[in-house]
């Protein structure tokens, strides 16, 4: 296996310089705003992700975190994906994304839904580093749902 | 290096004990392999150790040719299992120079092994007539310390929790050495047991533990010594170290997974109470109550890991074949050599001890601030195998304030080119995440 499929160039940069880093407090003090910290007990990495939303549009996704470059860049990715989208339509990325995860390299991403997100594809062919890119998603599922928003199929990882 | 002539008549380096390196690789199957088109460099024998084929063999010679249930036959199969089994312990027993071999409890491995022993007191607490050296209750004190893996954490953080005791444990120092500065106020009195690792899996920190022994016995507290790391890399001898117990586990050891040891003084097994009960550790059984085999099949309940225990004392045969002091001696070789070449990385922080003195072949790092997954999967791609990640160990993480670490570990099987391929692999990660 070739490593630079897993290192891709759009994973490496949103890892060196995360877009919408930092847990940030809502704009509209109208907003539900809810978090969720998930750890990796295997290893260590950790994220937390918080949601900002009035229960149609997901406002905000902030984020802080320690860990691989593969979780601290999906968590930058997420952001850039999903902030400011509808939650239907946000979850559908979710949605995508998890199975993409999950395909052990078998599923073709489509860029027109998933963005940057496409460069994870090679990660799935890395059982133990899936784990890692679905830390933040998972967390960022548990804080929709605290936040009031969504449900997104169960992931099996 | 510069070199220092050893007046002679003095012991010089020659005199140390050596083997052929080549040779003990040859007999290690998976050491042949490719991975990712490279040669395996296995990095990663703290985790767990390969196989020799003397091992592989005995494993399935059993399987293929004694095959029976032990301890309850008169058959000729029966017989020659349990004569195997029992073998194997005493073969057991000698590696680590215990007066009986009745003292060996065989196990799944280390952490079943501290768990016999935390319940052991549990359960004598609960019984009026237990004896007094393993009740607990409030106001009593189990002391670990801040090096242990998780499985010399978490039982006693259960029994303290089970009887009311209290846990405290002896700090690391920046060197990660164990702080035996407050010796005198861990250990007193109230202390029932001090439970301490002898060689770091993460550290590599080979604890001198005379001190705190000799304190132990001044408080009549027990001590039990976690040798997972070093049973299988130094030349143990119970008598020697004055525990009161000791465990360790056999696949670090060239031996098969799902064996272990658990070795007590007689005294102290005979009057423990079980942990797990079931068939073979009987005396007699009614529907009403039930008493208890003497040790250590009091402590074997239900079939053991026969064909296991087997390969293990195969094993210790091999690895006594050896010799435990040149294997000692190889590992004190890498080490030195080990911690010189990292050290010629830029930005690479060691954790632990950085002289290749009170310590073993076990070495954990940074590499600048690149996380250890990426910077063991960089390694994989070459061929390296390191672990990453707390290695069971999170509170020595913390001590030295990272989330994780990345970590080389050698054996006999080790050579100082993997080494160098180690280094090199090193530089790769630096190029990926520069």
């Amino acid at each position: 296996m070739q490593l630079d499929q897993l290192y891709q160039e759009i994973i490496l940069d949103h890892y060196k310089h995360p877009h919408g880093r930092g847990l940030r407090d809502a704009d509209d003090p109208g907003d539900r705003v809810a978090e969720a910290h998930h750890v990796n007990p295997t290893c260590g990495d950790e994220v937390t992700i918080r949601v900002a939303t009035d229960g149609t549009v997901l406002h905000d996704i902030s984020y802080d975190g320690m860990g691989c470059s593969i979780s601290q860049a999906s968590a930058s990715v997420l952001h850039e994906l999903l902030r400011g989208r509808g939650t239907g339509e946000a979850f559908e990325v979710h949605e995508a994304f998890v199975e993409l995860m999950s395909g052990r390299g078998q599923v073709t991403p489509d860029e027109d839904v998933l963005g940057d997100g496409v460069a994870f594809a090679g990660v799935a062919r890395y059982p133990a580093r899936v784990k890692c890119a679905l830390l933040p998603w998972m967390a960022f599922k548990d804080a929709a749902a605290r936040a009031g928003v969504g449900v997104s199929p169960e992931v099996k990882a | 290096m510069t070199s220092i002539a050893i007046p002679s008549g003095m012991p010089q380096y020659d005199d140390a004990p050596r083997f052929d390196v080549a040779r003990v690789r040859a007999d290690f199957p998976i050491l042949d392999r490719e991975i990712n088109g490279h040669p395996l460099v296995y990095l990663d024998s703290a985790n767990t150790s390969h196989k020799p084929r003397q091992v592989l063999d005995v494993l399935g010679e059993h399987y293929a040719l004694h095959n029976a249930n032990v301890s309850r036959s008169v058959h000729t199969l029966g017989t020659e299992a349990t004569e195997a089994y029992e073998g194997a312990r005493a073969k057991i027993a000698a590696f680590i120079n215990a007066p009986s071999a009745d003292e060996v409890v065989f196990t799944k491995n280390s952490t079943e092994a501290i768990n016999i022993v935390a319940y052991a007191f549990s359960n004598a607490s609960l019984r009026p007539d237990g004896d007094p050296r393993f009740r607990l209750g409030p106001g009593d004190e189990v002391v670990i310390s801040e090096m242990e893996h998780h499985s010399n954490i978490v039982p006693w953080q259960l029994l303290c929790e089970r009887t009311g005791a209290t846990l405290r444990w002896f700090p690391v120092t920046d060197q990660g050495r164990l702080d035996e500065s407050g010796l005198e106020d861990l250990v007193t009195e109230r202390t029932k047991i001090v439970s301490l690792v002898h060689m770091s899996n993460i550290l590599g920190t080979v604890n001198a533990t005379s001190r705190i022994t000799a304190r132990v016995r001044e408080v009549g507290a027990l001590l039990l010594l976690d040798c997972s790391q070093s049973v299988p890399h130094l030349p143990i001898d119970v008598v020697d170290l004055d525990a009161d117990y000791i465990v360790f586990t056999g696949h670090k050891m060239c031996g098969p997974t799902g064996i272990g040891v658990l070795w007590g003084r007689g005294e102290l097994l005979a009057v423990m109470p079980p942990v797990f009960g079931g068939g073979s550790m009987i005396e007699t059984v009614t529907m009403a109550r039930s008493t208890f085999a003497a040790p250590p099949a009091r402590f074997e309940a239900g079939t053991p890991p026969i064909a296991e225990a087997v390969a293990l004392g195969a094993a210790v045969d091999y690895l006594t074949g050896i010799g435990m002091r040149a294997i000692q001696w190889h590992e004190k070789e890498l080490t030195a050599y080990a911690l010189d070449a990292l050290g010629s990385v830029p930005d690479l922080r060691i954790f632990g001890p950085t002289v290749p003195v009170g310590r073993g072949g076990t070495i954990s790092f940074a590499l600048g601030d690149v996380h250890p997954h990426d910077v063991g999967q960089v390694l994989d791609s070459l061929g390296v195998q390191v672990r990453v990640g707390h290695h069971c160990a999170k509170p020595v993480c913390s001590r030295f304030g990272v989330p994780a670490m990345t970590r080389a570990s050698f054996y006999l099987y080790t050579t100082t080119e993997e080494i160098d391929a180690l280094v090199a692999g090193l530089e790769q990660v630096r190029k990926v995440f520069d």
